[in-house]
């Protein structure tokens, strides 16, 4: 399907989040993590949900307060622990969130893969270390391999530049990270980007997203008061 | 170069001095990740003309220094989530891409840290296994296993005194056989299957250094 949303209200774009998913939040560190749509979903209340996301959130915003806020079962992720990640500390020695640690570079070929429709795939990183541990092992050309999994999203809320009203995105810097494979990997994707421009603005060779893979574009540009 | 070098007139490197060490044996023209922390300070001492280009795993070839000023931008950090800035000819991809070059064989050169090393190139550097910690690996496994040659900057023994050269590493590995090269205070060394060799000594001997550390220390022969 073609029909891409553009919401001027962040609670309108993330209202079909359900209870239980499992939510690709984009972001490396603060930078492209979608705070507003975040904070929407927070208001919105759904809970019990699994987390996929490279970080376990920095300072009290964005997918810090999420977890704060009691509404995250299990984290999937490469790197909790961090100088500014005391929510989730103390969830974690509370023993009030479960955390499934994945090399960062797995975490990101998991969810290309789902995305891909590639059923799993032999991976070199981890191979001889805890994270490989009961996990299917090959010798490929006399490399030793392990198995990886797909991650697939129920839903993925990702940060990004500019959209056109097709749903194509250009990222900027750095802040692109996860959002452009997080995109291809969820049942439904939700943008938050600083600006919509009319479709044709965007050069089509820059585009690094195209919209088939996006659902819902929040505009930030167009919601009430000081946010972008 | 003949023979390991025994430098006995002077003490232990500084961390600039190792750091200088490195990026001299970093070949002009490499595409280098350097790790958070020490390994930073290698980026110091590389020579503009140099032609090396730094890759930043968060997903930027061609990283330029720590961003001050008018220059943070909150799009535009390191690895370690510090703003940095682009230099002329950087580029820009996704997470996959990111360790995609790296896993594939394309990155020259990663510098990391470590909390052990085994002669034979075994890296712990993730985790301590305390049942307390909580473990965070990030991209040190993809790193060390996908760079073409790992070179690791470590102190050369722990705050209580333990070697970090070992024989078999007792922390929870990062990889197996993938470190190259280690640089210490005390001495330089080249670790793999063939055990490993020590390169330069500073401050201390060979002998010396073969009473405090229990792996099987090599003279370099040619």
């Amino acid at each position: 399907m073609s029909t891409v949303t553009i919401h001027d209200d962040a609670d309108a774009a993330v209202a079909s989040v359900a209870d239980g998913a499992t939510v690709l939040v984009g972001g490396f560190g603060m930078a492209g993590m979608p705070v507003t749509l975040i904070d929407a979903l927070i208001r919105q209340g759904a809970t019990d949900l699994t987390v996929v996301s490279n970080n376990a959130g920095n300072g009290d915003t964005g997918l810090a307060a999420l977890l704060s806020a009691g509404r995250v079962r299990r984290i999937v992720c490469s790197f909790p622990r961090q100088k500014d990640s005391w929510v989730f500390d103390g969830l974690y020695r509370d023993g009030r969130i479960e955390l499934d640690v994945v090399p960062q570079g797995n975490l990101a070929e998991r969810m290309r893969a789902a995305g891909a429709g590639i059923g799993a795939f032999f991976s070199p990183t981890g191979v001889g270390t805890p994270l490989a541990e009961g996990k299917e092992t090959r010798t490929i050309d006399g490399r030793d391999y392990v198995l990886e999994m797909p991650i697939r999203g129920d839903v993925a809320l990702i940060g990004a530049h500019r959209s056109d009203r097709l749903g194509n995105l250009v990222y900027r810097r750095t802040a692109r990270n996860f959002g452009p494979v997080m995109a291809t990997a969820a049942a439904t994707t939700i943008v938050e980007v600083r600006e919509v421009v009319p479709t044709g603005a965007l050069d089509p060779e820059s585009v690094v997203t195209p919209g088939i893979y996006v659902d819902h574009v929040l505009d930030l540009s167009a919601l009430e008061g000081d946010v972008a | 170069m003949s023979g390991t070098l025994e430098h006995l007139d002077r003490g232990p490197l500084s961390k600039d001095e190792i750091a200088a060490m490195i990026a001299r044996d970093i070949p002009d023209g490499s595409y280098v990740n350097l790790g958070i922390g020490q390994p930073t300070l290698v980026a110091d001492h590389l020579d503009a003309d140099s032609g090396v280009v730094l890759h930043t795993e968060n997903g930027m070839l061609g990283m330029g220094p720590a961003a001050t000023g008018d220059d943070v931008d909150p799009d535009l950090t390191n690895a370690g989530k510090i703003p940095v800035t682009e230099l002329a000819g950087a580029s820009y991809f996704h997470q996959a891409d990111s360790f995609a070059m790296m896993r594939g064989g394309h990155l020259d050169v990663c510098v990391l840290g470590a909390f052990q090393v085994s002669g034979g190139g075994d890296l712990a550097n993730w985790h301590t296994g305390a049942p307390d910690a909580i473990p965070a690996v990030g991209g040190a496994m993809d790193l060390a296993i996908g760079a073409k040659e790992v070179f690791v900057v470590m102190s050369l023994f722990a705050k209580d005194g333990t070697a970090k050269l070992v024989r078999a590493c007792t922390y929870p590995l990062t990889g197996l056989a993938c470190v190259s090269r280690v640089y210490t205070e005390h001495a330089t060394f080249v670790v793999g299957p063939d055990g490993a060799t020590v390169v330069e000594t500073f401050g201390i001997g060979v002998d010396e250094l073969r009473g405090r550390l229990d792996v099987d220390l090599h003279r370099l022969t040619t």
